[in-house]
């Protein structure tokens, strides 16, 4: 903003001092223009998402939705939401983009360029959702460091690509494989050039599943940029940073992945319960999986109005990670009563799931609507934060919105 | 009887007087001219002169401008240590990442060794004492307890 100021109060020859080049044509400059090279980066431009999505923070990038954004059934670019640990690459060529393969458990370096990956396996189309670990952070207490993430860090879009499990077959595994391990194009924030910034990955029995892709396509089409043009993982269910972006590498591993984030307290919870503000030692953290179970309310949007006697229909989304969704409740009383929602079946494995109800009302008031998915081994979302971890993932506690009766 | 002397003198003095009244004539306009030059609008003249101030900000002024306590440029709160938090705390990250959350000393401290570690952070030397002061003054932890009340909740009228 102040750069912004400064500029506009300065002339034609300042602007071309701080471009560090002249300005062709600036007498024909519209007053009050500035140059493309010295506008503020707009990330809803730059990104081409929605302006009511929330900037958590802009070095690295990570925006976030908003449940009343993510109505629709399959997540359409502009409303889902961006988590980088690095800084997005710069230069992409998907002409000489390869993919390589090596590790412990690999019988031999391979490496594929795009071309050959997209011709030479057979390609796959799947809703996947994707959530982040940290998403609902926000809420811990005492908090949780990181990105403080509410509600909207999660979507579901239609992924093309390939087979993990076809490539690695190709690749040749030994069958003392444990875990994959992922390496992307994406650079380290101090700007050390051989610190990767993430390099996370899954259990063999992960990679091996249908619905694991090597995804060059989003919602049918290259992907965008910051969703990890033009290579990406897709594992679904799981803690998105196990999906990484710009893929450019794949370790098979004899041993669970030791890449950044991937040791330590990241994406890890205790795995036996703690009291909240426990100090919990690295030994005793275990590594996330998949996702709990857990849905959003996408319609209405918080804060609606109705007059009495009016019934108010609202539907949402609901998934469970690697299981599936198997009843969907209601509550308008806090938790006291609740009541059935319809249940869609998903499109796939591992897609989120459609819910819709029409509530009644009794008598003028405050009321919040609170929704509950329940999973296919009886798990319920709770109705206050589930268990206390040292970095604030998993909250899966029902999502609410508001309503009053006038 | 004429003396021809002084004819010759008073023909000197005429022309003297008139070479003097061309002098002056020609100090007037070029006076006028010269100035005409220099306000070549008059304004001196003008019953309510312009005025005409040339408002340049300084250029480095306002790069770290604090407004209603916000350090501008980095949304920080102003207090003891805010530029040495600025000046180590947001080279690498956005500040965002500081302002979103809350810790106590111990958490912050922490933090910053874990940055040291894993994240190429700096040895802080003895500002290291002065950053977690700062931090743990103005982005303390509050009490929200198991589940908090819905806030900021914009209402509408819900159309069908």
């Amino acid at each position: 903003m102040n750069r912004r100021k400064f500029v506009q109060n300065s002339g034609l020859s300042a602007m071309a001092a701080l471009l560090g080049t002249e300005i062709v044509f600036g007498g024909v400059l519209p007053k009050g223009y500035i140059p493309l090279g010295l506008q503020d980066p707009d990330p809803f431009k730059m990104f081409d998402k929605d302006q009511e999505m929330k900037v958590l923070n802009d070095k690295p990038w990570n925006i976030e939705s908003l449940a009343h954004l993510l109505d629709d059934p399959i997540t359409p670019n502009r409303y889902m939401f961006i988590r980088n640990n690095g800084i997005i690459p710069q230069e992409i060529d998907p002409g000489t983009w390869t993919l390589s393969f090596d590790g412990e458990s690999v019988q031999g370096n391979k490496s594929y360029s795009l071309s050959e990956l997209k011709s030479r396996f057979s390609v796959h189309t799947y809703q996947l959702t994707i959530e982040c670990g940290g998403n609902g952070r926000s809420e811990f207490n005492p908090p949780a460091k990181g990105n403080q993430w509410s509600v909207g860090a999660v979507h579901s879009a239609e992924w093309t690509g390939v087979r993990l499990r076809d490539v690695l077959e190709d690749v040749g595994v030994k069958s003392d494989a444990v875990y994959i391990g992922f390496h992307a194009a994406d650079t380290h924030l101090s700007g050390d050039p051989k610190k990767e910034p993430i390099s996370r990955g899954f259990p063999m029995a992960k990679a091996m599943q249908d619905e694991t892709l090597l995804a060059f396509q989003m919602n049918g089409a290259d992907i965008p940029l910051a969703h990890g043009h033009p290579l990406r993982l897709v594992a679904g269910g799981w803690p998105a940073s196990t999906s990484g972006k710009w893929l450019t590498g794949i370790s098979v591993r004899n041993q669970v992945h030791d890449g950044p984030k991937m040791t330590g307290d990241s994406y890890r919870v205790p795995c036996n319960p703690v009291a909240p503000g426990t100090k919990v030692a690295d030994e005793d953290l275990c590594i996330i999986e998949s996702m709990p179970v857990k849905s959003l309310i996408t319609y209405p949007k918080t804060g609606a109005t109705l007059p009495l006697g009016k019934s108010l229909s609202f539907r949402g989304h609901a998934w469970a990670g690697e299981l599936e969704v198997t009843k969907m409740q209601y509550s308008i009383d806090f938790g006291s009563t609740w009541k059935d929602c319809t249940l869609e079946a998903p499109a796939n494995r591992l897609a989120w799931q459609h819910f819709s109800g029409v509530a009644e009302f009794p008598k003028k008031g405050y009321y919040e609507v609170w929704a509950r998915a329940i999973d296919s081994k009886g798990n319920a979302q709770p109705m206050v934060l589930p268990g206390w971890n040292p970095k604030g993932y998993l909250n899966n506690a029902c999502h609410r919105i508001a309503v009053k009766i006038s | 009887m004429e003396n021809p002397a002084s004819k010759f003198e008073q023909s000197a003095r005429a022309i003297s007087r008139m070479m003097g009244i061309i002098f002056a004539m020609f100090m007037v306009v070029g006076g006028f001219l010269v100035y005409l030059m220099i306000d070549p609008t008059l304004s001196a003249f003008s019953p309510e002169p312009e005025a005409l101030v040339v408002v340049t900000p300084p250029e480095e002024d306002d790069f770290d401008k604090i407004e209603n306590g916000i350090h501008l440029r980095t949304g920080f709160v102003e207090g003891e240590g805010l530029m040495t938090v600025v000046n180590n705390c947001t080279n690498c990250h956005s500040a965002k990442l500081v302002t979103q959350n809350r810790m106590n000393a111990e958490g912050w401290r922490s933090t910053i060794k874990w940055m040291q570690e894993t994240q190429n952070l700096w040895d802080l030397g003895k500002n290291e004492d002065i950053i977690v002061a700062y931090l743990a003054t103005y982005y303390a932890p509050g009490e929200k307890g198991r589940r908090q009340n819905l806030e900021n909740i914009q209402w509408y009228a819900l159309e069908e």
